[in-house]
């Protein structure tokens, strides 16, 4: 497809969604099929435009001030985001209606909406040509994200959801805006280029100051200490935790950061002025704090957003590093980190429709009873951890081979105890479900204020909508191992072009 | 005809109060203001097309000459005032017809509208007079006509804050027709353009000073700028919705101009800003206006008196882009006076929605409306998401544009201040959003609210019917303002036009 | 120039007293007064500023050469208009605030006030 009627359409299809979703309240079956449409017509529009990730197509879309023209651009970072987010979007879907059915949600139109209005702003960001429309599509995101959060409407929901807003709008109206008017006022531009905009228009001091500022800016990106809002945000529904983890909300967090650390400083300048290294050491500590929290964490959901904590610090390490492997590593990571993390709340979500069990040392057992989801839970385990052949092992190398060249042989260190941790957060899990007994009073569900167990009925798999999905991304760990170069191929030709 | 079109902006409403009262009926008054408001409309984007290449029109009122006479003065630095002040009128027009009607006695209807002619006479008259003592009189004429339209609020607290209003801002007139006077000592003069070109040959007089100094207080006032803001959220938060809107939108920003003219081309940067600190005097208070005004905010428990508060601060970070002195900063802050009043006039408008279908504007009587009124909800949404200044709304494009002059003048204070208020703002429009959807709506009591209503219309006979349904152009004009407000965010092409125009008329040295 | 320019301090003292009136007194119809004060002092020292030594009033007749300023004098007519019609609103005001309070005190009216929303 022509790129640049495609990129205003990648955009929009969303948009559209999101209305006909509204058009179709009230009939839940359209209203499901329109999500599941458009989705898939994204997705298609998006892998269409894989052969031409390297034309430079740029949308100018209008002068939204006299000196900043918002402009679409097509590149292949955001391509690999925009794929994920827009491959990964008919797959929640199909899992959201099992789910949101299963457990008989309210205000499903509203979720679905909002979802589709989510997913656009995500292609937003991803397909933005420069810092004012990523801005807009960053803001958009985190103020569409923010009734799924709160989707329960419970007090809790409602403090968790307000802990998720606070959190990122103050980072991104106290640092993240600031530093882009700062670039804007540095560099005389807003545009992203390759090789960067601040060549020779600032000094060390000021690179390092805006750097930390755009990564602490960045507040999807989770960096220590503005990461509170992730396990806030666990209050809301599986397929939105999904969302938040693997399809929009973190991803397009890492993205920004290697987008900036790429077209807006340019590795060669970050490298040179030693402006990024400070970065490195909260990513490398975020990393490690973040595993060792999540160890300690029995609710299955906090466990797996302590996780995703420590895994986006890897992306931003990546960046950090400003090394064309690290940061290669960083673009991959962002494809595997959110096809594995999204097979994990899938079968969190899982668990919790077909038995209402929540904590991992309830789960004794349960392997016999969900043989699918558990396996497909220990394949994605065994992605992030990084053992092949499985997706997560390519990163992990290209962040070793990072490190190693930058002189950070401690980083090396650091990332293999980052490793050790994963090992400890997510194989009990799967060692529990397949090894050990299954307990007694696994019937006591929930909806049973008595206290007098049920009688036991036999746990089943959750139903098909949700258990196809997941062991689809399952499989996409595994497939992903082999020809995941090609996901990064062009983006490692305009790194080596720079 | 058209080269009288910038007397036409002022003379049109002024027959239009004589005519109000004239008329008998308080619809055929209803009407005029209508005619008179589009007529204004018409004429300022006639002007703004004549002005838009950066010629500047005088024109002389009743034929004499200019130093004598008074000289009318359209350049870009006022189109941009002019067309908001055409455009909240239309909106004010279509938003009174129901409005006004339920809020204000029938018998005083037509005597509103006169009031509200006046209110425009005087506003369009500051923003159009080349001369300093004119400037005085519609000054004057437009604050006596709020006076009168504040006073006629449902409540009887509002006769209480018009009053206070009223002494606090003669104070202010007398004090800026103090500040003229000195400036006429020194040159003999009142003419705009004679004392621009007078004023040098005498600077460093100590009634230079003065003049700068009392020029400054008196239109402080006028714009509500901390610490001389006390009568603001009375005014506003107790006057009917159509002068609160109108207050809002254009009221303090009239006086905003009125500075920029004064300190730019009346007296000059150099006088104001370099050798007297009036900049950075304005910095300070107009930073302490960011915070007081926000934090005042978040502590309101009454939806239109909170909206008054953030005015104070949103005043604040106006005249801070003025105090830079810089064209990006007068641009930023020209940009803010334009979307500022859309935003403003959207939530102003969307308060008198709610009180006609509450009878209260408390925060506590909003408790679930998200649910039973979403359009109008949805709207103090959107709206106040350019309060924060989120894109993509309009509050973004000039809080851009004015963190962009703060960094570009090296105020890294100020900025890391005004962001400061932006999360202000975060909390006070938060605060709203959970009562309107987050919080269960109190068992709302049909019989009580009807005593309830008898008992303040008591108080003030015969003011306060509540009437369910809104009407079709009232919520159109919520609609329409909010829906601005978003396109002024995803395009701020239009008004940042308007602003860079205006801004190169004042700080690059044109003549006034 | 305290000898010279005694009007201007007459002039000052007057508009401080007006000052002073508008803001120490709770009673509105006080305000009002102070505020006249305050205003006419200000027109005073407009009309003292068109005084041209040894001038005649501004009125032409043979033999006088010098004249005082009269654009002041215009100047300050209509600004005492204004000065009329700022009194005559503000003592409407202040009467209908009677009529709604039963006083004219400030204090007591806000007080009534208070006590209303606490009866309610």
């Amino acid at each position: 497809m022509n790129p640049t009627l495609a990129l205003p359409l990648a955009v929009f299809l969303p948009l559209a969604g999101a209305t006909g979703v509204l058009l179709c309240r009230g009939r839940p079956n359209a209203r499901d099929a329109v999500s599941v449409a458009a989705g898939v017509a994204l997705a298609a529009v998006l892998i269409s435009l894989w052969p031409a990730a390297l034309d430079g197509a740029r949308v100018e879309l209008w002068a939204w001030l006299p000196n900043i023209t918002l402009t679409l651009e097509l590149e292949p970072l955001g391509l690999l985001f925009a794929t994920v987010a827009g491959v990964l979007w008919p797959v929640t879907t199909v899992y959201s209606i099992g789910y949101m059915r299963a457990n008989r949600e309210r205000n499903q139109t509203r979720f679905y909406a909002f979802f589709a209005l989510a997913i656009g702003a995500a292609q937003l960001i991803a397909m933005s040509g420069d810092l004012v429309t990523m801005f807009i599509g960053y803001e958009m995101l985190t103020l569409a994200t923010w009734p799924l959060v709160a989707h329960q409407g419970t007090a809790e929901a409602r403090r968790g959801a307000r802990t998720y807003l606070i959190i990122l709008l103050t980072t991104s109206i106290g640092l993240l805006l600031p530093a882009i008017v700062w670039t804007a006022v540095l560099a005389g531009t807003t545009q992203f280029a390759t090789g960067g905009v601040l060549v020779g228009e600032a000094g060390p001091v000021v690179l390092t100051l805006l750097y930390a500022m755009y990564l602490f800016g960045i507040g999807k990106v989770a960096l220590m200490p503005f990461h509170r809002w992730l396990p806030a945000a666990m209050v809301a529904p599986t397929p939105v935790s999904a969302l938040l983890h693997a399809v929009a909300v973190v991803k397009a967090g890492a993205f920004a950061v290697v987008k900036v650390t790429i077209y807006v400083f340019g590795l060669d300048t970050l490298a040179d002025s030693g402006g990024a290294d400070p970065m490195v050491w909260v990513a490398a500590i975020t990393l490690l704090v973040a595993g060792a929290i999540a160890v300690t964490r029995d609710d299955l959901k906090a466990r797996l957003a302590y996780s995703t904590i420590s895994q986006l610090a890897y992306i931003a390490l990546g960046a950090a590093l400003v090394d064309p492997d690290a940061v290669l590593e960083g673009a991959l990571h962002i494809a595997t980190h959110a096809v594995g993390k999204i097979t994990l709340f899938f079968c969190a979500g899982a668990i919790y429709v077909a038995t209402g069990l929540t904590r991992v040392s309830q789960l004794d057992g349960l392997g016999a009873r969900m043989p699918f989801t558990f396996a497909a839970f220990t394949l994605a385990s065994l992605s992030i951890i990084g053992l092949p052949p499985l997706a997560g092992t390519w990163d992990k190398i290209l962040l070793m081979e990072g490190a190693v060249n930058g002189d950070w042989t401690v980083l090396a260190g650091v990332i293999l105890v980052g490793s050790l941790l994963s090992i400890a957060y997510l194989l009990p899990v799967s060692v529990r479900a397949f090894l050990l007994p299954e307990r007694a009073a696994v019937g006591a569900v929930r909806d049973d204020p008595s206290g007098v167990p049920p009688p036991r009925v036999p746990i089943q798999e959750a139903p098909a909508s949700c258990v196809v999905p997941l062991c689809l991304t399952a499989l996409a760990c595994v497939a992903m191992f082999f020809f995941e170069y090609e996901l990064v191929e062009p983006l490692a030709r305009v790194l080596e072009g720079r | 005809m058209t080269s009288q079109l910038p007397a036409l902006q002022v003379v049109v409403p002024l027959l239009g109060a004589a005519g109000c009262v004239l008329l008998r009926s308080a619809f055929g008054a209803w009407v005029l203001f209508s005619v008179v408001a589009v007529a204004s409309l018409t004429t300022s984007v006639a002007l703004t097309v004549q002005v838009w290449d950066g010629d500047v029109i005088r024109y002389e009122m009743g034929g004499w000459p200019a130093p004598a006479g008074i000289e009318l003065l359209i350049d870009r630095a006022n189109v941009a005032v002019l067309l908001l002040l055409g455009v909240i009128a239309v909106i004010a027009a279509g938003y009174g017809r129901h409005s006004i009607e339920v809020e204000v006695p029938t018998r005083r209807i037509r005597m509103f509208y006169a009031a509200l002619c006046l209110l425009l006479t005087g506003l369009l008259g500051i923003t159009v007079t080349g001369d300093a003592f004119n400037l005085f009189v519609f000054l004057e004429i437009s604050s006596l006509s709020s006076y009168a339209l504040i006073a006629l609020g449902r409540r009887r607290r509002a006769l209480l804050a018009a009053f206070q209003y009223l002494v606090i801002g003669t104070v202010g007139g007398t004090f800026l027709l103090i500040g003229v006077g000195l400036a006429y000592s020194v040159t003999g003069t009142l003419n705009m353009a004679d004392l621009a070109e007078r004023l040098p040959a005498v600077v460093g007089n100590r009634a230079v000073t003065g003049a700068v100094v009392f020029i400054f207080v008196g239109l402080g006032i006028k714009m509500a700028l901390f610490p001389l803001h006390a009568w603001l959220p009375g005014a506003y938060s107790e006057a009917p919705s159509v002068v609160s809107i109108v207050l809002a939108a254009v009221g303090t920003k009239v006086a905003i101009y009125a500075f920029a003219r004064f300190a730019f081309t009346v007296f000059g940067i150099d006088v104001v800003f370099t050798d007297l600190p009036i900049g950075e005097a304005i910095l300070v208070v107009g930073s302490l206006a960011m915070l007081a005004g926000a934090a005042v905010a978040c502590f309101q428990q009454d939806f239109k008196r909170l909206l008054a508060w953030s005015s104070i601060g949103q005043v604040g970070m106006i005249v801070t882009g003025v105090g830079l002195a810089t064209a990006s900063g007068v641009s930023a802050a020209y940009l803010h006076i334009i979307n500022h009043a859309i935003i403003k006039g959207a939530l102003f408008a969307a308060a008198g929605v709610l009180l006609l279908r509450l009878g209260s504007t408390s925060l506590d009587s909003m408790a679930g409306l998200g649910r039973r009124m979403p359009l109008t909800f949805g709207a103090v949404v959107i709206a106040g998401l350019g309060l924060i200044g989120v894109p993509p709304t309009a509050g973004f494009a000039s809080k851009w544009a004015l963190a962009a002059a703060l960094v570009e003048d090296d105020q890294w204070l100020i900025l890391a201040i005004m962001l400061a208020s932006s999360l202000l703002a975060m909390v006070y429009v938060g605060r709203i959003v959970e009562v309107g959807w987050f919080r269960a709506p109190a068992k709302f009591d049909e019989q009580a609210a009807e005593s309830g209503e008898q008992a303040t219309a008591g108080a003030n006979p015969g003011v306060l019917r509540v009437r369910e349904q809104t009407s079709l152009l009232m919520a159109g004009s919520v609609a329409l303002l909010t829906g601005v407000s978003v396109y002024f965010g995803v395009d701020a092409s239009l008004p940042s036009n308007l602003a860079d125009g205006a801004a190169r008329i004042l700080t690059g040295g044109g003549a006034p | 120039m305290i000898a010279t320019h005694y009007t201007y301090w007459i002039i000052f003292g007057l508009m401080m007293i007006g000052l002073y009136a508008v803001m120490s007194h709770g009673n509105l119809v006080k305000k009002l007064i102070g505020l006249n004060v305050f205003q006419v002092a200000v027109f005073m020292f407009f009309i003292s500023l068109g005084r041209v030594d040894d001038g005649s009033p501004p009125i032409i007749t043979e033999g006088i050469d010098v004249y005082s300023h009269p654009l002041p004098h215009v100047l300050i007519l209509t600004a005492i208009v204004v000065g009329v019609a700022t009194t005559s609103v503000g003592v409407a005001i202040a009467i209908r605030i009677y009529e709604a309070y039963g006083t004219v005190e400030e204090d007591t009216a806000l007080a009534r006030d208070a006590a209303d929303e606490g009866a309610e």
